[in-house]
């Protein structure tokens, strides 16, 4: 039964909790629900045969590749953006800060185009690149560019809280007792910064996963080639091979969520390891 | 415990901390600048260049050609789909927000955490996918689609199927923006207000809702943001029947796949707008609430 946190008095809690859940289940899980009754309408062999087809084993090979790259450059660019925005003042710092949103806020059709027009042969970018036999645009590397634009703000703002909060005792007492900056950060505070570190980046890697308008421009899209896996679902869905489609959907499905598992397992664990350090 | 909704959200505002002299580990000077002029690198190449290029781009051709770009049947179409599309999609969305935000943060009952973890769905599932299971209720080969047909009714590559794709994708953003603040206020007032007579709505009128107003106005804008941006979901149910179902996104993938450029980013521009706008009511919201 209803326990409001103190009093009884607070009223409204039979309406709201029949709104939210008619509205949860009209608008998320009676759609989504209709994504398994699907997969249940093919045999196991139908199903397994049409997420193992060359074309799909290609997309998840991109698609994973791909993200995982992204998600370990974003590891790695957010720290450090992580790290100058909390720790130094500079000007134009608070312009950044708020910058750092930017993919979170854009639209990310906007995202492809301009990323695309900016590494294409002629582009700002690209021209430059190409003169060095780079080439970005319609490749596999342009898919991971596409995908650490769009990852970029997780690690940061994962990391900026944990790194804020810190204590700076921990870091004088080191310093007090002859450690050197970096055996400072690499000791004492990189430990400290690993759980959200590793958050931020699962989160990229998720997002990564299922994103497609800022990849579908900036890919070139050939089959076998830079096709990522949710352009052959939408593909699959324009032969009409709805069973196809469903099928890829769900192996994907499958692997996003168990990374958001992962994401949450790691959150106790890391709570916990915190509450028992402060605790002792 | 009682904060179960952080870090997952895609848009959560960074801790509004008091912004104190920078204080700890800083490092010798060489190491100092060098990091803060890696990050400067980084942040420009990958933020403020497109930035600036989306405009640059949408201007090549002078001002007259992009106010021409704009005001084409076809992109007063797209602009008049995606505000219908927001129109909708918001204010349930809000309502939902607000519902479910008072219902976890003030009462304890079975099934919360698993309504905690089932609000946030839509947030780990593909747009594509998003897209997909519209098209498996409402296609023609889908549950309701030989229904729907004898009925005249077309939801998949019409513009009831953008309106649901884009309320499924917008779904979390108020509640979880809300929800936090709603949390840490507490409900002391509410109370108060209610042993002294005051009748439920009238307590949610003046005392909630004032209290929790900036987490409301940056839950809506967040989600109206997605709300017109959203591109992948829209793409797998709108069938792109030019000046019909196409939103603005939708409209500059078309004219950047006819090759008009200037057109195209003529279109991103404003999304691009509509993007630092968002931003900007992000950075004041975060100025509003913080503890002076």
């Amino acid at each position: 039964m209803a326990r409001p946190l103190r009093h009884r008095v607070l009223p409204g809690f039979r309406l709201t909790l029949g709104y939210t859940w008619f509205y949860l289940g009209l608008v998320v899980l009676i759609p989504l629900s209709s994504l398994f009754l699907k997969t249940f309408s093919l045999s196991w062999e139908a199903f397994w045969s049409t997420v193992t087809t060359a074309r799909a084993l290609a997309a998840y090979r991109l698609s994973f590749g791909a993200s995982l790259a992204a998600a370990l450059a974003n590891v790695v660019f957010g720290l450090l953006v992580a790290w100058v925005l909390v720790r130094y003042r500079f000007p134009g710092r608070d312009v950044l800060e708020s910058l750092v949103d930017l993919p979170f806020a854009l639209p990310t059709a906007v995202a492809g185009l301009t990323l695309t027009t900016l590494f294409s042969a002629k582009g700002w970018y690209g021209q430059h690149l190409e003169a060095l036999g780079i080439q970005v645009a319609y490749t596999s590397v342009g898919v991971a560019v596409a995908l650490t634009f769009i990852g970029l703000p997780f690690v940061v703002r994962a990391v900026q809280p944990v790194l804020e909060e810190l204590d700076a005792d921990v870091e004088e007492a080191a310093a007090t007792l002859g450690a050197s900056p970096w055996q400072t950060f690499r000791r004492v505070l990189f430990p400290a910064l690993v759980p959200a570190l590793l958050s931020g980046f699962t989160l990229a890697f998720a997002r990564a996963l299922g994103e497609y308008g800022s990849v579908v421009f900036i890919s070139g899209n050939m089959p076998l080639r830079t096709e990522i896996v949710p352009l052959l679902i939408i593909t699959r869905l324009e032969q009409y091979d709805y069973e196809g489609a469903t099928a890829i959907a769900i192996v994907m499905l499958a692997a996003s969520f168990s990374l958001l598992l992962a994401v949450n397992l790691l959150h106790r664990w890391s709570h916990r390891r915190w509450d028992a350090r402060s605790g002792a | 415990m009682g904060r179960p909704f952080r870090s997952v959200s895609a848009l959560t505002p960074s801790t509004p901390v008091l912004r104190q002299r920078a204080h700890g580990l800083q490092g010798p000077a060489f190491v100092r600048w060098g990091l803060i002029g890696a990050t400067l690198l980084l942040l420009g190449v990958f933020l403020v260049v497109p930035l600036v290029a989306v405009f640059t781009f949408a201007f090549q051709k002078g001002w007259a050609a992009y106010g021409a770009s704009l005001v084409r049947p076809a992109s007063l179409a797209a602009m008049r789909l995606t505000l219908l599309a927001a129109v909708i999609a918001v204010p349930l969305n809000l309502v939902f927000g607000l519902a479910a935000a008072w219902l976890i943060a003030r009462y304890r009952f079975r099934g919360r955490s698993l309504l905690l973890t089932l609000i946030d769905l839509p947030f780990s599932v593909s747009p594509v996918i998003a897209g997909l299971i519209f098209v498996l209720l409402f296609g023609r080969q889908g549950w309701f689609g030989a229904w729907l047909l004898d009925h005249d009714v077309r939801v998949i590559f019409a513009v009831p199927g953008i309106v649901l794709a884009t309320v499924f994708v917008t779904f979390p953003y108020v509640v979880r923006e809300v929800l936090p603040v709603m949390e840490a206020q507490g409900s002391d007032e509410e109370e108060a207000a209610l042993t002294l007579g005051a009748s439920g709505w009238r307590t949610f009128w003046s005392v909630t809702l004032p209290k929790v107003k900036w987490g409301v106005l940056y839950g809506v804008i967040l989600c109206n943001a997605r709300a017109m941006g959203e591109f992948g979901a829209v793409s797998v149910v709108s069938g792109h029947v030019r000046g019909v179902t196409t939103t603005l996104p939708l409209h500059a993938e078309i004219l950047y796949n006819e090759y008009d450029l200037a057109g195209a980013f003529a279109v991103a521009s404003l999304l691009t707008l509509l993007a630092l706008v968002t931003l900007v009511v992000k950075k004041f919201v975060e100025w509003r609430s913080q503890p002076s």
